[in-house]
């Protein structure tokens, strides 16, 4: 039994995001948060909930992806952000409450947050 | 883990990590039987009889910077506490089941827990998946299964912010029909556009 209504939807969606799908891959945010064992138990999938809610409150899109363990499992939850042109920022031990400020001063500000901060990738350079 | 969602997200990873691109969930609630069914299966590259048996050793691991694997162990645990168990089924090159039973009543049995969120990390991960989802509580049921909207999406990624969001929104209101007065069930597919 299809839900008609929530289908269209789908159909209108799939419509915008081909449109849109071209300058997302130059121009993206990509949000990413450990998924392993680890990252999990340390409470990563209520992090990504918040992330997800916080994006969807401002209405800002950006990417979302989940990893497996990188190894600091003792520092999860964490979450990288990658901005294009700038460097990836890894935070550590992050939780949901912590989520509104991380947007709202690393995604809109674009300002680091140095105590939550464990470490850096610089940007790559794009071609 | 402070809900079985989190052991069926562990397990489901360990899926991706075996290179599968298909996952079928089904959980099974039945207050008439007093029986909780949890079942993973993938169509990875499966495990030896060896493998099996050492998987479920929590001092073994695959990976190189721990020596622990405690993801499955502890899921057994946590069935054998709520008077059930964890059975592993694998075939190289045919895929694994992992099928865990709770009683349903039993007072150390953890919540199901956030489901919708559970699939929507296994969704977002960077392996691209698909996920068949089927849960059942009593007479009320509820199915998804992202191949079919794919199909409907002509390429657009799953992961696109609007159609995540999009399935975040299905799975939550999925999920609540079950629990709601109202019975029936309700399955999200997707019906081929246009006419025959």
């Amino acid at each position: 039994m299809a839900r008609l209504k929530n289908i269209e939807e789908l159909k209108k969606l799939r419509g915008e995001a081909q449109k849109d799908l071209a300058i997302r891959t130059q121009t993206g945010t990509r949000i990413i948060i450990g998924m392993g064992t680890c990252g999990i138990a340390a409470g990563a999938r209520e992090v990504m909930h918040a992330v997800l809610r916080e994006l969807e409150t401002r209405k800002i899109e950006a990417h979302v992806e989940t990893v497996g363990c990188v190894g600091m499992c003792a520092q999860e939850p964490l979450v990288d952000i990658e901005q294009a042109g700038k460097s990836r920022v890894r935070y550590a031990n992050i939780t949901p409450d912590l989520v509104p400020r991380l947007i709202e001063d690393h995604l809109i500000k674009g300002q680091v947050i140095q105590e939550w901060a464990i470490g850096r990738l610089d940007a790559r350079k794009i071609q | 883990m402070r809900e079985l969602s989190l052991h069926v997200l562990d397990v489901a990873e360990n899926a991706l990590e075996a290179g599968a691109s298909r996952i079928q969930i089904r959980i099974d609630e039945s207050a008439e039987a007093d029986l909780l069914r949890v079942e993973i299966a993938d169509n990875g590259r499966g495990m030896s009889k060896e493998l099996v048996r050492n998987v479920l050793d929590p001092f073994y691991t695959t990976r190189k910077t721990r020596h622990v694997g405690l993801g499955l162990p502890l899921f057994r645990d946590a069935a054998r506490r709520c008077d059930g168990d964890l059975v592993l089924r694998s075939e190289p090159g045919k895929g694994t089941v992992v099928n865990a039973t709770f009683r349903l009543s039993h007072i150390d049995r953890a919540p199901l827990g956030d489901m919708p969120s559970a699939l929507m990390a296994l969704l977002l991960s960077e392996h691209p998946v698909d996920v068949a989802y089927h849960h059942r509580v009593g007479v009320h049921e509820f199915q998804l299964d992202t191949a079919e909207i794919r199909k409907e999406l002509e390429g657009v990624p799953l992961n696109h912010p609007r159609i995540r969001d999009w399935i975040f929104k299905e799975l939550r209101e999925g999920e609540a029909g079950l629990y709601s007065s109202v019975s029936g069930s309700v399955s999200v597919s997707v019906e081929p556009s246009g006419t025959e």
